[in-house]
């Protein structure tokens, strides 16, 4: 093995660690399981109850809502904790780099993501919402769940807070306004034209459109269009949050 | 004999403020080096910038030959490390804390876990390695942050202020530990401003003020050239006009406050005969005569006087 391939290897093994970390130490913590799982539920069902829509019609927009919240809720919550209980400067002082610590945080987003959206997912299989295409809508949940979950940690990046609440209002205030021009609770192609172009803006737009693929029609923009917007679109936020929290860690000490 | 640590003409500024002022000193390989001074004289500072947590804004770090900013994994590979005020994860136990630490420095699991055990009962936490280290004393904790800087068995091992309000029983632990493993071959860069620490444990000490070293030199050396220093405090009857006695300070460290006076002498005989012909042509009476013995710090920071 030549020697950057075992380097990479050997940095994406420290990462699966942090991955471990952070499921031990964040998920149960209050936040999380509040802004992931609960909020997620109420907004479906003061969505779905007393109107008079199929499930097929709402599964998008409820798949969409869960994968977005419950993606980007572990996230931004791990950098304030780590600095308020100064954590944060041994984990730096070990031989990790710092995009191997944030690939752990956005890996350990991303299963709680998941893990979360199974939900919606199966009761959507066991209430027999039709999918034309199982391995498209397995692809697109992993897709737009890694998409989301690099979001989550671009969203602690700034300001370097140490008050993990204060983030996730911060948060909140950045992903309750996406919902609602996500196509998430009406299909794109009954928006009118300034209603497609706010939407553009938003990744979870491409997520709820790729969820009608699967779903037999509907959709907006071509498949392959979407794909690669959630794909570049999450590199993306990835590389940028990386660089951010290169420049603010250091006001994590003091 | 190689050099564990190369600090060659560092500085760091945060914003106005000078943290660190041109500052060069080596730590040989196989010693004890400790790193003294007052609060705020840019201790952490330089400890992060070997550690490679803060990028100097000039200068070069070398950890035994590697440059820490052109290849900071392999240089922290080398270094066991304990920050000042940091802590382990409380929602996870003990042994998780060490195993996590283990892994990040690539210790194989099998390994890990033996080192883990004898690290714990060495600092007599293994039977407590699966509670959560939330319900953990301060003392505790330290020890369990520097079984965590030992468990990839570093050759360098870097400690700020790794004792500064512990209880006695871990802060003898610690320094029983510092010392064997030095004396296996492990070099020691330790941080304090306890003068009395660096004397039990290192063979050299530099002194830090204001962002630069003022002397880095043998413990016995800083102790001989402080030696010759004496703080003298006399108090007389009466206040009056002692700008006269100003002239007996050896660096220009004179202070008045009412009757008392307090100057930095070397030759203590001479200095009080002064005093008492001074006591005696002014007709004033001497109450009380007492030198001082200064810290090392204290003294250097008088004899350069800034
Ligand atoms: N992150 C920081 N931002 C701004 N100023 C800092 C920071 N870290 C240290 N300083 C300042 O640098 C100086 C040296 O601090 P420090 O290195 O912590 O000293 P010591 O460890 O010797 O007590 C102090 O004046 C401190 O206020
Ligand atoms: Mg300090």
């Amino acid at each position: 093995m030549s020697d950057s391939s075992s380097y990479y290897l050997n940095q994406f093994k420290r990462s699966l660690l942090i991955v471990k970390k952070n499921v031990k130490v964040y998920y149960s913590k209050g936040p999380v399981i509040i802004f992931g799982v609960v909020l997620p539920m109420f907004l479906f069902l003061a969505y779905f109850i007393g109107r008079n829509i199929s499930l097929h019609e709402a599964f998008p927009g409820l798949l969409g809502m869960t994968v977005f919240f419950s993606s980007t809720s572990v996230g931004p919550t791990i950098a304030p904790w780590e600095s308020r209980l100064k954590t944060l400067e041994r984990l730096i002082c070990s031989p990790i780099s710092l995009w191997s610590i944030f690939l752990g945080d956005v890996l350990s987003s991303f299963l709680f993501g998941f893990l979360i959206s199974l939900i919606p997912l199966i009761l959507g299989l066991i209430l027999e919402v039709a999918f034309i295409n199982y391995f498209l809508i397995v692809g697109v949940l992993i897709l737009g769940t890694m998409c989301f979950s690099a979001f989550s940690i671009l969203l602690s990046a700034y300001p370097p807070s140490d008050m993990p609440s204060t983030i996730m209002m911060l948060t909140s205030l950045i992903r309750f306004p996406l919902i609602f021009i996500s196509g998430v609770f009406a299909p794109l192609s009954a928006l009118p034209s300034w209603g497609i172009i706010l939407s553009s803006i938003s990744p979870l737009t491409y997520f709820v459109d790729l969820t009608r693929v699967a779903l037999g029609g509907g959709n907006y923009y071509p498949l392959y269009l979407d794909l690669i917007i959630l794909a570049v679109v999450g590199v993306l936020f990835f590389i940028v949050a990386v660089s951010i929290h290169k420049h603010t860690i250091l006001k994590r000490f003091s | 004999m190689r050099n564990a640590i190369e600090v060659v003409n560092v500085s760091k500024s945060f914003g106005a403020i000078k943290a660190v002022d041109n500052v060069s000193f080596t730590v040989k390989e196989g010693e004890i080096f400790g790193f003294l001074g007052p609060n705020g004289a840019g201790k952490t500072t330089t400890m992060r910038m070997i550690t490679g947590l803060i990028k100097p804004d000039s200068g070069v770090i070398r950890i035994f030959g590697v440059d820490i900013l052109r290849d900071h994994i392999k240089a922290k590979q080398l270094m066991g490390i304990l920050p000042e005020m940091s802590n382990a994860y409380i929602d996870l136990s003990a042994w998780d804390n060490l195993m996590l630490v283990g892994g990040l420095y690539g210790v194989p699991k099998k390994i890990c876990e033996e080192r883990g055990e004898r690290l714990l009962k060495q600092f007599k936490l293994f039977d407590r390695r699966n509670q959560l280290v939330k319900g953990f004393s301060k003392g505790m904790k330290q020890r369990l942050l520097v079984c965590m800087a030992l468990i990839h068995e570093p050759i360098l091992l870097l400690l700020d202020e790794p004792t500064s309000g512990l209880d006695v029983e871990s802060t003898i632990l610690i320094r029983e530990v510092l010392k064997k493993l030095n004396e296996n071959g492990v070099t020691v860069f330790i941080t304090t401003h306890n003068m009395d620490e660096a004397s039990r444990l290192c063979e050299r000490v530099a002194i830090m003020h204001h962002g630069k070293i003022i002397v880095t030199d043998t413990v016995d050396n800083v102790r001989d050239k402080t030696e010759r220093f004496k703080i003298l405090e006399v108090i007389f009857d009466k206040a009056a006009d002692f700008t006269e006695l100003a002239s007996l300070s050896v660096n220009g460290d004179f202070n008045v406050s009412g009757e008392r006076v307090r100057v930095v002498v070397e030759d203590v005989d001479s200095v009080v005969n002064r005093i008492v012909d001074y006591a005696r042509n002014n007709s004033i009476r001497i109450i009380s005569l007492n030198t001082l013995s200064p810290s090392l710090e204290e003294a250097f920071i008088k004899l350069t006087g800034s």
